[in-house]
């Protein structure tokens, strides 16, 4: 949203010379309930971040404030002139046609080539001229991910965007976001509940708790991660813990 | 669920028993899927039957008496009608009455499109515009003919206006609340694509509000039927309403109910119209995948 920089208390949301976001102080106060206090965050031009946190932790009022969504959140805030988001829910307009919900807001001449090569990544091309409400969840989330491609964001922010899919659907939805992020190599803001998911994709993860990043989990990993990779395993039980989760999990459950 | 190497194990070494147990959450079956041609040809004529009933029991009650001997029968009713379009003063007539529904609702109709609009997109304008829409609205508007007649004259502008008044209370209603009720998360979402407030109003809040709309344009033209009757029922010498308080002098009750079938009519073939309107409009909401 075009908020002027000019009163103190709302966001500057100026577009950064640099590709990436910088956030200092961020506050967020919901009717005297403090969610995020003094928070900071970096995000490096073409970084994956992953952020974690309890529910309620504050990770997708931060994500919200870091697209422009949340005109009361307060602080200093930096990001890339173009940014896109991916809701948990796809939230497609049912009233027109897949093509036209990845072109929407979109400006310039032809639309339809656009979205077409936007489908044509996330491999629905010829779902072009269906209505959204005849796609699946999975089709309709890689729907939501085509319109955000289609803008050739800087910054892509993906708040739980496979929370809703089973667990097929969302193992193969990480990696179609995973093969377009290294394709493009936008700045990454992941906000999950799942710390695998976060520890697959993300170059760091974070950690929110009391209202700003509590923990920091460099993932140095080279990709495509298999899952039981040990540096991974013991970052996931790190993170667990950093979660509040002590559950000696691996133990007693294959006997 | 083989999104953890523990668990992995246990898949491998037993069927995958939890993996299915979480099936995709798939969006709403579209609402009407098309069928085949005899059950489509079943429901229209499913959709005939009760009115063909009705007929029916009409006829059959004035051949054995049931309804009094001034009740005439359909076929009276018919003939009646015959005469009447013959001689040309039903159409006549017709004519004087559609022009009046069209010049009321042609008016009227947009007026509560407009109120419903600035009130639903604009707090400020629904602070300031609501509390006297709806003191009006519980006016019953038909008890303002009396009052119209002597503020607008015993001509056509006092029956305008009246037919004008009733359609704006529905459709200001319908509007508004077809406006609140548009999905928050998808203006969000829209937002988020960069679209301004034109933008916004276009293509998210008009069309997720228009399904409501429709509902209160249905009532918009119902009530402007029936204002008609009201309005054609005094100080006038043409309309379908004269020609019953014509009839009714003259005791010609199948003439009556010539006009009480032709409004009957017009209100099916009004609601007939939304109906088509309503299908090329919202035709995403059958899940069409287009021809």
């Amino acid at each position: 949203m075009p908020t002027p920089a000019l009163s103190p208390s709302p966001p500057a949301r100026e577009p950064a010379a640099h590709d990436g976001v910088r956030v200092h102080g961020l506050r967020r106060v919901f009717d005297g309930r403090v969610v995020l206090d003094d928070a900071d965050l970096t995000i490096a031009p073409g970084e994956f971040v992953a952020l974690l946190g309890p529910s309620g932790s504050g990770k997708s009022t931060l994500l919200r404030a870091l697209g422009g969504l949340d005109p009361e959140a307060e602080g200093h805030i930096e990001v890339p002139g173009r940014s896109a988001v991916v809701f948990q829910e796809h939230r497609l307009l049912p009233w027109e046609r897949v093509w036209r919900n990845v072109t929407l807001g979109v400006r310039g001449g032809d639309l339809r080539a656009r979205a077409t090569a936007a489908l044509e990544e996330v491999g629905l091309a010829e779902r072009a001229d269906a209505w959204p409400g005849t796609l699946s969840g999975g089709e309709s989330q890689r729907v939501a991910l085509a319109r955000a491609l289609v803008r050739t964001p800087q910054l892509l922010l993906l708040d739980e965007p496979f929370g809703a899919l089973d667990a097929l659907t969302r193992l193969k939805a990480q990696h179609l976001v995973e093969a377009l992020w290294e394709e493009h190599r936008p700045s990454v803001l992941l906000v999950t509940h799942d710390v695998e998911e976060a520890l697959l994709l993300a170059d760091r993860a974070l950690l929110l708790g009391d209202g700003a990043i509590a923990a920091e989990f460099v993932v140095d990993i080279p990709r495509p991660r298999p899952l039981d990779h040990p540096e991974l395993v013991r970052l996931r039980t790190e993170l667990l813990a950093g979660l509040g989760v002590h559950a000696p999990a691996e133990h007693g459950r294959t006997a | 669920m083989p999104s953890s190497p523990a668990e992995t194990l246990v898949v491998g070494a037993a069927p995958p028993v939890r993996a299915p147990a979480r099936t995709e959450p798939r969006p709403p079956p579209p609402a009407r899927t098309p069928r085949p041609a005899a059950v489509a040809l079943l429901r229209r004529l499913r959709r005939v039957s009760g009115l063909v009933a009705v007929l029916l029991l009409w006829w059959l009650g004035t051949e054995r008496g049931w309804l009094g001997a001034t009740t005439p029968s359909p076929a009276a009713v018919w003939d009646a009608g015959v005469d009447l379009i013959r001689s040309g003063e039903y159409g006549e007539h017709l004519a004087v009455s559609l022009e009046r529904v069209a010049r009321g609702l042609a008016i009227g109709i947009p007026l509560g499109v407009l109120l419903g609009l600035l009130a639903g997109l604009t707090r400020s304008v629904e602070d300031v515009i609501d509390a006297p829409i709806q003191a009006f609205r519980m006016l019953p508007h038909l008890a303002l003919a009396p009052v119209f007649i002597i503020w607008f004259g015993i001509g056509e502008t006092s029956k305008t206006m009246l037919i004008l008044i009733g359609p704006i209370f529905p459709l200001y209603i319908n509007v508004l609340h077809g406006i609140r009720g548009v999905d928050n998360r998808l203006v969000e979402a829209a937002r988020s694509c960069g679209l301004g407030r034109w933008g916004l109003t276009r293509r998210v809040i008009l069309p997720g509000a228009l399904p409501q709309i429709f509902v209160g344009l249905r009532q918009a033209l119902g009530i402007g039927w029936l204002t008609l009757v009201v309005a054609e029922q005094t100080a006038t010498t043409s309309g379908i309403g004269y020609l019953m308080t014509d009839a009714r002098e003259f005791l010609r009750t199948d003439v009556m109910f010539v006009v009480l079938v032709t409004y009957a009519l017009l209100g099916v073939l009004s609601d007939l119209l939304v109906r088509l309107l309503e299908r090329r409009a919202l035709a995403w909401r059958r899940g069409f995948t287009g021809t």
